[in-house]
This record gives structure tokens, C-alpha cells and sequence, in this order.
């Protein structure tokens, strides 16, 4: 696939297709991600007592997130290429303004106040980090050689220490694994990624000195769940015995015992699985993982069509991203990771990674739609 | 890598073959962990799927928080400023109770249920879930008690509970130096960690009582219990009791607060008495105060808004943020500063004609006493209270000098009491005013500042604390409310709150014996300015001062058209008594008082014979 912009006319494709590809939306990514939703209100309905004021608030998020989700698909990849360096550049300073003056809420400083709206840098990040790494990588060829592998690195490594410190681990996590999947996808050796990789876990045991208590204490409970019965050592096992009892079919929508009766704080936000998994089974479950898989692959062959290198590793890196988040969530709830505060994707109740992972969405149509030659 | 890195050149089709290899193996890795997490969840969900069954349908084993008794709070004489009584509330699971308006109406007709109850349920009812008790009505008496018993049946979803509420017995006697514990607030909620706070419902909110939160807390307790298919306890499987919280000793002494409070008649203002020794505080007053046995079930708005509008701010803690211009009080303490320094001796003699002139100016800098009071040294300006000497020496001395010499008497930063919400009051420098107003530091300034007028605020806690740091001949001593803490079930004896001090750095000792002596002579003198308050009993060292009251402007707390009808200035008082021996400091300020020497000296005397002579 050979790149000639002159070959066509700009205004082809839109002729050629219908009303959704002149507004720049794409079809399969768009049903899938509004089925996504509609299961997630529905859950959430339960999840959260029967409170609908709370169902239609999650909606209006929703709504409004979509509409971001719109309009980033109406950028251009080639302005989106334009402005990387300066959105990352912009955040990077932001993330620095946030740990001098920003606000503290639940004991972390992730807040930046505009005076009109508080604003969290770090979410921005999620989107400007890997647009920031595509961008460095595809202004040469590659695979990219050492020198520029190694100022890729710091590129993700800098905004990554800085959430970190703030300290907003499962944040820290999502924009390194947003930054490693460009430099993946670019095409380096797969020598390189074993090195690093043994690297990573020989130092794993230096990672435990630099943690936060409250992280420490989270390890701690993942390996032995029983230590702290009463905090997140209690909310794996009752969400444990929530999922298995939930069974192949589950107990029925509202039906959930041990969602109702029992004492798990976070069911409609981060645990917001365990009570699908209770109430719908594991019939549930797979409908679920079918939306997710059926979005993760639309977006990596969204990026496999790409037309430029750089909207080709932004595609996919936000495609994976997404799909971390599903991991680690559902890792976390089902017992096999930690707990790391990070929401089951457009699932979870609250809207501040809502208007990111839909924006991300946006960037993805917009990559799929604005393109000049169109295979048949 | 088989492609020479000498080529520059991009090669597209190769670079699109690349991603899409990669992209192969991601999408292939995706495929495998959704797999792995799948092959786990069937293992829960069908292996497993009994057993777990059975643990949610026999699920009917549920944790259950025990709450920790907040710790007790004594004198230092042994009488109980804080204690947690029973009290019965009664409570609504929304769950359960079904139309919750019409269950509330219903109640109504049983026992009384105000605005404020609906209110607070209301709000209650939006920070919790459905299956939980949210009160309706607190401290039920015991008729309605009874009330309620006989007509229960007809309430499913509404049940008594039993709780323990924090009382304070000296109500608004301790408010400003206890404080009050209220209901967990919201933006309290994200600062806790949720489950050592899982049972508790109140936290402390002011004073001792949010200082020592954590202490005064203890630890949660937990309960394994039996509960039926309704979520009803059954019985008590296994428990682990909560760890009581722990009491605290003060250094506070009641009566000598009681004496402290009643000696300011009908005047408003603060007072702080401290053991310059030890740093405890002996008495702590802001009067006018307020009952903080209100705040603990709620206050009602009307209550609330009544105190927070009043003019003579009973919820505003004078001690420990009130900020006055100290006026003459600081004289000893540049005093001080000139003999150190070298910038005056203490025969040196200044001729005060009632006014001062900066070299090559013509504004006057008047004296408080026009006609002038004569030849004076140091010892006498101290003791007449001369401004004109004072404005002489802070010429000589300079704001910055001034600065650094007041700075370790807790001068512009905290005394590092053990409370929150100190205000740090204002010590300027020239540094301070060029970062602040963005302009130099004029002169003029400075003499005014040498008066304890001008930039220059503190807190009364400040000038007890200076006072005592002189009373100790310059060691200051951090001051502190809680003299031990200890545990009443442990029966080991309470462990002592640490003693920290620093010395002043001041070289010639003579010099403090130079400014001591001259501030006995405040009382003792003929000319003294608190003559008033002399006694056979014991010495007495002191210094008093007047505070303008316009410069409060800087204040918000006052507006234009209060202080047109109350101009008189504040009067301030500071001593340490006995001279030789201290064994209190004191610092008073009587708001709209007037003199210092007339009525803030008096109010000081009785709290000194109470504390030293116990009368």
C-alpha cells in the first residue's frame, strides 16, 4: 500500500460511502461500543440498588462523552500529527503544575484547578503519550535504531514518574503501557523486549521501596487476601464468591444476593464485574468479552488499514490500551492481580476515563475515515 | 536487523509489513489472555460453582465493623471534659421500611419528628446505600422510647439503635480548646481510610478532638455474625474486639480556666496561660464561647447560622487565630534586641519630647504621651511605655534585624501547638513586603513596627508563648494542651507528651535580667503603666499595650460601620510570675477594652494569684 495523495480527489471517499463516513464515524466501532453501554446501564441499574437517578446520570456522561468521541473524529490525523509534541509538551507541564499547586482528593494530588473546572493532566496524557512517541518514531524509518529507541524511552518514562509520584498507579500504568505499545508495535527487536523485560522484573524487588504504603498494603492483600478481611482483602473474596456463584447462567438480573446483602463498597465502580458476573453468569461474561474482543479487533485492523505510519501505531496503542483496562479489572476482581484502581472500560460508574476512551475512539474513526486511497 | 542502517530512506511497504506482524501478535495475545480469563472464570463459575453456591446461599456469615469507644478526655486535675454517653436514635433501612415518606408521616404520629430530622435524613440518605440504617430521630427520651416499643410492628425497616455520644460536661466552658466531633462529612470521607472508620459515625471535627483523631479513635473491631436471608443477625460467630481509644491528660487546669473566663465580665477576647517549663497550656480562653454538645447530633441550621452570624464570633477561636497588632507589648523583646545587637547600651539616653523625626523628614512620629516623657533609658521606656525611644531604636536596628531577633520567639510562624488551625499572624521583613506589595520597605515603617503597630499581627498564643520563652531567660518552649496520653484499660500509666525547647540565641544574660527588671518595674514602679495590679504576694513581670482598633481593617471579621460604633482600642496585657521562679506566663487581649494596664492587667493578676496563691 503506497502512499499518493494525488491519485484521488479528498472528497472520494465520502461520495463513495454513506452518510456515517461523511461524519467521519465508523460503523462496526460505533454499534459495538453503544451495545458496550447499554449492557453497562443495565448492570449498573443493579449494581447500584436500584438507583435510577444514578443510571441517568451515567447516561448524560455517557452522552457527552460521545459527543467528544465525535468530534475528535473530525480531526485529521495529519493535524492530530501536527500537534502531538505540543498537546504532550502541554501535559507533560501540567503534570509538573499538579505537583506543585494541584489539589489533593483521596489523599493524592491529581488535580489541576483552571479556576472554572478542575482538570486531571494525567488523563490527557493517556492519548498525548502515545501520539507523542508515534509521532518521534515515524519521522524516521523503521525499526527505530538505539539512539532513538532510548529518547523514545525517556518520552514515556518522564510523564509516567510524574503520575506515579502523584501517586495514581493505575493511571501510571495505563500511559506506560499506552507508550510501550507504540515503541512495540514500531517494529524492535524482539532481543530488546526480552532484555527489558528480565531487566523489569530483576528490579521488581526495588519497586517495593519506592511504593506508598497504602500500595505495599495493597500487594500484601493480593498475596493473602485473609490479612486485611475488613478492606480490599474482604472485597476479593466476597467478590470471588459473588462471580462463582453466579454460575453458567447466573441468578437474574436484581437477583444478586450477594451483591445486595453484602458489603462490597465499590460495586458499582471498580467491582461493577463481579456483580455481572453474579447476575448474568458466565453466559454474561462471554457476551461481554465478545463486545470487548469485537472492538479491540475493529480497532487493531482500523490500524493495520492505517494509511501513514503514525496513525498506524496510535491506533493500535489505543486499541490495546483499551484492552488492558479490561485486564487488569477483571484480573483484579477475579482475584488474579492486585487491586489497582482502574474501572472495567465504559462499564464502571463515574466519567472521568469515559471522555478519554471514547476520545481515543474518536482518534481511531477518525484515522479509518479520513483516509485518501480506499482499497476495495 | 537486516536492512543497512545507512539508508535513510522510509520504506513504506516495509514499515506497513512491520505493524501488521506486530498487530498479528497482539491481536493474537489479546485472544490468549481473554481465553485465560475466560478458562478462570468457568473454573469459578462451573468447577467451582458449588462450592462458591453454597458459601453465598450459606453466606450467612457477614462481617460486621465493631465500633472503637473514642477515648476520654481529662483536666489536669482529674475532672472529665469528654465522655461518651448511651443514647438511643432511631433508625430507617430504606430496603426494608418500602415507602419511606409514608413510614416517616406515619412515625410522626408516634413520637416528634422536626424539619432538621427530615432534613438530615435526607441528606444521610444520599451518601448511603439502601440496606443501610440511616437515623431519623436521635436521643430519644425514654417515653418515646416506650412509645415507639408498643408500636413497632406497624414499622418494618425502622429500628432502635443504641450508640454512644460524645458529651462535653464544661460545655462551653472547654469548646475552643476540646473542640467537637460531628458526623463524617463527605470530604472527610476521602481523607479516612473507610474500613478502620467502617463503624464509627462521628469524627473530630475542631480542637483536641480533630488533633488527636487518630489517638482518640482507636481501632475497629470486627465481627463474624449470622444473619438470615433478610440480612437479621442471628448470633455472634466470632469477634474480634475493637481497640478503645485512648484518653488524654491535659495541662489544662478547669478552675483556672473558669477564674480566666468569669474575670473578663462583659468582655470579649482571649486569654492563654502557659507553664513556661513544661509548655502547657493552663488556660486557654476565647470569649465569648459556644456549647459544642450541639455540633455532635447536628446542629440545626437555624442554631447554626445564629452563632456563625453573631457579631461577637463565639465559634471564632481568638486564641489561636485571632491576629492583633501587639502594640507596646513587643517593646521588651526589641528591647532586648538593641542591647544584644549593641544598638543601644542600658545607660544610653534618649531625650523624648513627645514626638520623633526621621533624619531629613518632617513628619512627626508622635509619642503616646504628647508633652513627652523626659530623659529615658531603656529600662524606663520600658516601664513608661516611650514610643519615641522605641521609634529611635528601630531606626538603629532596622525591619530585618528586628525580623531575625523576634523570629525565634514564634514571632510570623507557628508556636507549634499541638491543635490545628493556628494562624501564623505577620512578623514583616523587607523581603516579605517586596515579595507581597511588590514594593520597598520606607523607614517609616520600621518605627512604626518598633511600637507593635503597622504589617506587624499575632496571635495571643504567640505572646504567651514569647512571654514564657522570656520567663525561661531564652529557652522557648513549644507549647502543648495534652500532657499525657494513656489508656484506661491498659492499666499502665498514661505515656507523656514530649517536652521540645530551643535555646534563643542571645549571648549576655545581663541583658535579660536588664529587660526583667524593667518590666517588674511595669508594676511595681511609680510610673509603671500596670501599677495597678501590684501585690505583696509574690513579682510579678509584665508589659502591657494597646491596639488600635482601625488597623484591624486588615481583619475581615469587622466592618466599617461596627467599628464607628465600638472604637475603642483592644487592650493587651503580657506576664510571667513569680520573677524569680516563672511559673506562668500569661497573655490577654480584652477586645474594645481600652487600656492595658486598667483592664487586661487585672484579668492576668486573677488568674496568676488563682494558679500561684490557689485563690
Amino acid at each position: 500500500m503506497i502512499y499518493s495523495p494525488t491519485t484521488l480527489a479528498p472528497s472520494e471517499p465520502a461520495r463513495q460511502h454513506g452518510l456515517l463516513t461523511r461524519l467521519h464515524l465508523d460503523l462496526p466501532l460505533l454499534s459495538g461500543l453503544l451495545l458496550l453501554c447499554g449492557y453497562g446501564l443495565v448492570v449498573l441499574y443493579s449494581a447500584s440498588g436500584q438507583d435510577f437517578g444514578k443510571v441517568e446520570r451515567q447516561a448524560i456522561r455517557l452522552a457527552l462523552a460521545f459527543v467528544g468521541m465525535f468530534m475528535a473524529a473530525q480531526i485529521p490525523p495529519i493535524h492530530m500529527r501536527r500537534w502531538s509534541p505540543w498537546l504532550y509538551l502541554a501535559g507533560v507541564l501540567m503534570l509538573i503544575a499538579v505537583l506543585l499547586f494541584g489539589d489533593i482528593g483521596k489523599g493524592a494530588q491529581r488535580w489541576l484547578n483552571l479556576g472554572l473546572f478542575r482538570f486531571q493532566p494525567s488523563e490527557m496524557l493517556k492519548l498525548a503519550l502515545p501520539m507523542m512517541v508515534a509521532w518521534y518514531l515515524a519521522e524516521q524509518p523503521l525499526p527505530p535504531t538505539w539512539q532513538r529507541l532510548a529518547i523514545a524511552g525517556a518520552l514515556v518514562l518522564v510523564p509516567t514518574l510524574l503520575i506515579a509520584k502523584q501517586p495514581d498507579l493505575g493511571t501510571a500504568v495505563l500511559v506506560a503501557a499506552a507508550g510501550i505499545f507504540v515503541l512495540f508495535l514500531s517494529g524492535i527487536g524482539w532481543k530488546i523486549i526480552a532484555a527489558v523485560g528480565g531487566l523489569l522484573m530483576a528490579l521488581a524487588p526495588a519497586a517495593w521501596y519506592l511504593m506508598h504504603d497504602y500500595q505495599r498494603q495493597r500487594v500484601l492483600t493480593f498475596l493473602n487476601p485473609e490479612r486485611d478481611p475488613l478492606g480490599a482483602g474482604y472485597h476479593i473474596i466476597q467478590s470471588k464468591i459473588a462471580i462463582g456463584s453466579g454460575g453458567l447462567f447466573g441468578k437474574g438480573w436484581l437477583n444478586g444476593t450477594q451483591s445486595h446483602l453484602e458489603f462490597l463498597p465499590e460495586r458499582s465502580t471498580d467491582f461493577i464485574f463481579a456483580v455481572l458476573s453474579e447476575e448474568f453468569g458466565l453466559v454474561g461474561i462471554l457476551v461481554l468479552m465478545a463486545l470487548y474482543l469485537f472492538i479491540v479487533y475493529r480497532g487493531l485492523y482500523i490500524a493495520t488499514r492505517g494509511q501513514d505510519t503514525y496513525s498506524r501505531l496510535l491506533a493500535g496503542s489505543l486499541t490495546l490500551v483499551f484492552f488492558v483496562y479490561v485486564i487488569v479489572n477483571t484480573g483484579m476482581v477475579t482475584g488474579l492481580l492486585p487491586v489497582v484502581g482502574v474501572p472495567l472500560p465504559l462499564i464502571s460508574y463515574g466519567g472521568t476515563s469515559l471522555v478519554t476512551i471514547l476520545a481515543g475512539f474518536g482518534i481511531l474513526m477518525s484515522i479509518h475515515t479520513h483516509r485518501k486511497l480506499l482499497p476495495t | 536487523m537486516s536492512v543497512n542502517p545507512q539508508i535513510h530512506i522510509k520504506n513504506y511497504l516495509r514499515e506497513s509489513q512491520i505493524f501488521l506482524g506486530r498487530a498479528v501478535f497482539a491481536g493474537v495475545v489479546v485472544g490468549l489472555f481473554a481465553l485465560i480469563l475466560i478458562v478462570h472464570l468457568g473454573r469459578l463459575q462451573i468447577l467451582e460453582h458449588d462450592h462458591f453456591t453454597t458459601l453465598s446461599r450459606d453466606n450467612r456469615v457477614k462481617l460486621e465493623p465493631l465500633p472503637p469507644t473514642r477515648g476520654l478526655i481529662y483536666d489536669a486535675n482529674g475532672v472529665l471534659l469528654a465522655q461518651n454517653l448511651p443514647a438511643y436514635s432511631l433508625e430507617i433501612v430504606p430496603e426494608k421500611a418500602g415507602d419511606v415518606k409514608r413510614t416517616i408521616d406515619e412515625l410522626t404520629r408516634v413520637i416528634p419528628i422536626s424539619n432538621d430530622d427530615r432534613a438530615r435524613f435526607a441528606r444521610l440518605r444520599r451518601q448511603r446505600r439502601r440496606f443501610d440504617g440511616i437515623p431519623i430521630r436521635v436521643k430519644l427520651s425514654d417515653e418515646e422510647l416506650a412509645r415507639f416499643a408498643v408500636n413497632r410492628h406497624r414499622f418494618p425497616g425502622v429500628d432502635i439503635h443504641a450508640t454512644l455520644l460524645r458529651q462535653y460536661p464544661l460545655a462551653e466552658l472547654t469548646a475552643h480548646v476540646l473542640g467537637y466531633v460531628g458526623r463524617i462529612n463527605d470530604r472527610e470521607i476521602k481523607t479516612i481510610d473507610m474500613s478502620e472508620y467502617s463503624g464509627t459515625s462521628h469524627i473530630g471535627k475542631n480542637g483536641i478532638e480533630k488533633a488527636y483523631e487518630k489517638l482518640l479513635h482507636g481501632h475497629v473491631g470486627l465481627q463474624q455474625v449470622e444473619v438470615n436471608a433478610k440480612g437479621r443477625t442471628l448470633r455472634v460467630l466470632e469477634s474480634t474486639p475493637p481497640v478503645r481509644g485512648r484518653d488524654l491528660h491535659l495541662f489544662l487546669d478547669t478552675d483556672l480556666q473558669k477564674t480566666a473566663l468569669d474575670a473578663f465580665g462583659d468582655y470579649s477576647g482571649a486569654l492563654v496561660a502557659i507553664n513556661p517549663k513544661t509548655g502547657g497550656v493552663l488556660a486557654l480562653v476565647s470569649k465569648p464561647g459556644f456549647d459544642p454538645n450541639l455540633f455532635v447530633e447536628g446542629i440545626s441550621s437555624a442554631t447554626y447560622k445564629a452563632l456563625r452570624d453573631s457579631e461577637e464570633k463565639p465559634l471564632f477561636n481568638r486564641v489561636l487565630r485571632g491576629q492583633y497588632p501587639p502594640g507596646s507589648t513587643v517593646k521588651p523583646f526589641f528591647a532586648l534586641a538593641g542591647l544584644e545587637t549593641g544598638a543601644v547600651t542600658p545607660s544610653k539616653k534618649i531625650l523624648c519630647r513627645g514626638f520623633y523625626l526621621l533624619p531629613g523628614h518632617d513628619h512627626k512620629y508622635r509619642d503616646w504621651k504628647k508633652w513627652g516623657h523626659g530623659k529615658m533609658d531603656v529600662r524606663s521606656a520600658i516601664t513608661q511605655s516611650c514610643d519615641v525611644y522605641f521609634y529611635d531604636l528601630a531606626h538603629t536596628l532596622g525591619v530585618d534585624r528586628m525580623h531575625d531577633f523576634l523570629t525565634p520567639f514564634s514571632f510570623g510562624h507557628h508556636t507549634g501547638i499541638d491543635l490545628t488551625g493556628e494562624l501564623r499572624g505577620l512578623l514583616p521583613s523587607s523581603a516579605w513586603k517586596r515579595r507581597v506589595y511588590k514594593q520597598p520597605w520606607y523607614p517609616g515603617e520600621t518605627l512604626i513596627m518598633g511600637i507593635g503597630q503597622g504589617y506587624f499581627l499575632a496571635t495571643p498564643l504567640q505572646l504567651a508563648a514569647a512571654t514564657a520563652a522570656l520567663a525561661n531567660r531564652g529557652i522557648y518552649v513549644r507549647p502543648r494542651v495534652v500532657k499525657a496520653v494513656g489508656s484506661a484499660q491498659s492499666g499502665r500509666p498514661p505515656h507523656p507528651t514530649v517536652l521540645s525547647s530551643s535555646r534563643i540565641p542571645a549571648s549576655n544574660p545581663a541583658n535579660w535580667e536588664t529587660v526583667i527588671s524593667a518590666m517588674v518595674k511595669v508594676i511595681e514602679g511609680k510610673h509603671g503603666t500596670a501599677r495597678s495590679i501590684r501585690t505583696d504576694a509574690y513579682h510579678i513581670a509584665g508589659k502591657t499595650g494597646t491596639a488600635q482598633v482601625f488597623s484591624i481593617k486588615q481583619d475581615e471579621e469587622y466592618d466599617e460601620e461596627k467599628i464607628a460604633r465600638k472604637m475603642r482600642d483592644h487592650a493587651l496585657f503580657i506576664a510571667f510570675a513569680p520573677v524569680e521562679d516563672p511559673q506562668i506566663a500569661v497573655a490577654v487581649v480584652v477586645e474594645h477594652g481600652g487600656h492595658g494596664g486598667s483592664v487586661a492587667a487585672p484579668i492576668a493578676r486573677r488568674v496568676m494569684d488563682k494558679y500561684l496563691l490557689k485563690q
